[in-house]
């Protein structure tokens, strides 16, 4: 369960405050699918930075599962972020002088799973996302639907309640953008994951339970 | 575990950068090391110099001569307990402009000059021989390995300060009881110079370079060289008495400005070592900004991003280091052969190799210290930014 409750946020430009969010409340049962639309700058990334407890509000609170994010210390929610929540970037963003494996392993060096396991559990997520063929390739050597889904498989490896994506197919063909929905779909129906989506692309809302729409700010 | 090859890959992320980073840091390295040693080699010839050591010669100038009727004056002094002379022989052998020919050759009392050197190492048997032979040579083990010099070799000289063509016998290799010991020098007998020269030019005969003695209280030397000068104030030939100490440092102050400006380029060295480094490591960790941060994301503690930037870091400094400092070796050696007399000992020192060596760590610390302020500073959401 996450919940948001008035939550406000600026950010300070020179010694201008420009007000990103403004007293946002939602809140996101256990299994949904949650999209978030609305033009380039509404403050959808931020939105969702709040939630993954990247960034801190100004105001109101964030509770995910009953943990008040915005309270913990900054080591802490470095802790809670590696345990809870899986996250998934518009470019997909893996290090690219590491193979697949090595990237979908990274999440697991800070568990304290032997070596063994952590085999274990990343073959099991490469083999989710249909890459376990790929495992010893480098990111250059991906498409980037691939990079993508090995993106998500370093998400899920740690096995989070929560995944949040944000513009997942920005960056996609169209046929790639269709896997990577349907990939996240069944991530949601068949692994009970909570997903909160922040897209442009009407298609990929489509698979959404829910779609919010966000307007300078505020919930519309 | 995990950060050392992440630090590996990603300094092999752009080899040429890298190789560039290395490569300068290394020339730096090996530049600072060489000069070190060049400075160091100077300072030996005021460290060799014993404590309790005097020297007097002319006061006009060290070229000028001293009456060897001083010899008795002085050594009655007291506070003077064992006196002895030389002169400056000067001359060439075989081609004088190859640095290798020029050692200095003196003029000295082989029953005296030994005891006020005692660091001067002649093998007893040779030593009786050179005492006894008018012609007999004493050379130092370096010059005698670099011409082959052996017993019974003949040097030739042509004289220049004193003229002619002069032969000298070798009799005896001396080598140093230390390691600043200079064992590059050749002496010959007084006795034999001031006796060809009183027939050559006569009235030349009977002349001094220095006079060395030692001072039984090395706190009273500055009694005692009040006196010898005192002594001869009104002589024709007017003295200036000085400990050796104090008579190497004017030798070497003479060109200390050249050495101050060698330890002045040595710590500018240091300034471009940081900066080569610093410039690589500043571009890379920009670069990975959006890295950094998605480590973060997934949970990785400043901790490690700092072991990723230092680590990098270190690593090319390390390297570069490593190689600057092999490099310094056969620099020096190479020097060491072209200038073979020129500086009695030159040796790459083991402090020399520390310093070189700390410089490279300090330039590693503190050329990652920027960028990784600035990653730590930087939140994941900017960080997370800084591509799109
Ligand atoms: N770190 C930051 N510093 C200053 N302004 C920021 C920062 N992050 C976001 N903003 C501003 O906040 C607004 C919302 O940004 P964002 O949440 O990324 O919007 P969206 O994802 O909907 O395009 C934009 O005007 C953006 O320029
Ligand atoms: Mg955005």
């Amino acid at each position: 369960m996450i919940e948001v409750r008035n939550v406000s946020k600026s950010y300070r430009r020179d010694s201008l405050r420009v007000p990103v969010l403004n007293n946002i409340t939602i809140s996101v049962p256990d299994g949904e699918f949650l999209a978030l639309m609305g033009p380039s700058g509404s403050g959808k990334t931020t939105l969702l930075n709040l939630i993954a407890g990247i960034d801190r509000p100004d105001d109101g609170s964030i509770e995910v599962n009953g943990t008040n994010v915005a309270a913990l210390s900054e080591s802490a929610l470095a802790q809670w972020r590696a345990n809870n929540v899986g996250f998934i970037f518009q470019f997909y963003n893996l290090l690219p002088v590491l193979t697949a494996f090595e990237n979908v392993e990274l999440p697991l060096l800070l568990t304290n799973l032997p070596k063994k396991k952590r085999r274990e559990h990343v073959e099991a997520a490469l083999t989710l996302v249909g890459l376990a063929d790929r495992m010893g390739h480098y990111p250059k050597q991906l498409s980037g639907g691939q990079e993508q889904r090995v993106a998500i498989a370093r998400a899920l490896v740690t096995d989070p309640t929560v995944l949040v994506a944000d513009e997942p197919t920005g960056d996609l063909d169209r046929v790639s953008a269709g896997e990577v929905m349907t990939l996240l779909d069944r991530l949601n129906k068949e692994f009970k994951k909570t997903i909160v989506m922040v897209t442009h692309d009407p298609r990929a809302a489509e698979k959404a339970h829910k779609v919010m729409h966000l307007d300078k700010g505020e919930l519309t | 575990m995990f950060v050392l090859k992440l630090v590996i890959k990603n300094a092999l992320r752009h080899k040429l950068r890298t190789l560039l980073t290395i490569t300068g840091i290394a020339v730096a390295v090996m530049s600072f090391g060489f000069l070190r040693t060049v400075v160091t080699a100077w300072s030996y010839g005021v460290e060799a110099s014993a404590a309790n050591r005097m020297i007097t010669r002319n006061a006009v100038s060290f070229i000028f001569p001293l009456p060897y009727s001083y010899r008795d004056q002085i050594a009655r002094i007291p506070g003077i307990s064992q006196i002895t002379w030389a002169n400056w022989f000067g001359g060439a052998y075989k081609d004088p402009a190859d640095f290798k020919n020029f050692f200095p050759r003196m003029a000295i009392d082989p029953e005296t000059y030994f005891l006020v050197y005692p660091e001067l190492i002649v093998p007893p048997d040779q030593m009786k021989v050179f005492a006894q032979e008018r012609n007999a040579c004493i050379v130092g083990k370096k010059i005698a390995d670099q011409h082959g010099f052996k017993i019974g070799d003949v040097i030739t000289v042509e004289g220049d300060i004193y003229p002619g063509r002069w032969d000298f016998v070798v009799r005896a290799i001396y080598t140093g009881r230390d390691k600043s010991t200079d064992e590059t020098q050749m002496f010959f007998h007084w006795k034999y110079l001031d006796e060809r020269i009183r027939e050559l030019q006569p009235g030349r005969d009977g002349q001094i370079g220095w006079y060395v003695f030692l001072a039984t209280d090395a706190s009273k030397m500055p009694a005692i060289a009040q006196t010898v000068d005192e002594q001869y104030v009104n002589s024709r030939a007017g003295t200036k008495t000085e400990s050796e100490r104090e008579f190497q440092q004017g030798f070497v102050s003479m060109s200390s400005a050249i050495i101050r400006s060698l330890e002045i380029v040595s710590f500018i060295i240091i300034g471009i070592i940081l900066l080569v480094l610093a410039n690589t490591i500043v571009m890379a960790s920009r670069e990975r900004t959006t890295e950094y941060a998605v480590l973060k994301t997934i949970g990785f503690s400043p901790g490690h991003i700092i072991g990723l930037i230092g680590g990098e870091s270190l690593l090319i400094a390390a390297l570069g280091g490593a190689l600057g400092l092999v490099l310094t070796f056969p620099l020096a050696g190479a020097f060491a052969q072209m200038f073979p007399t020129f500086f009695p000992v030159f040796n790459v020192e083991t402090v020399t190799i520390i310093l070189a060596a700390t410089v490279a760590a300090v330039a590693g610390v503190v050329a990652a210290l920027f960028p990784t302020i600035r990653a730590l500073r930087t939140s994941i959401a900017e960080g997370l930014r800084a591509i799109g």
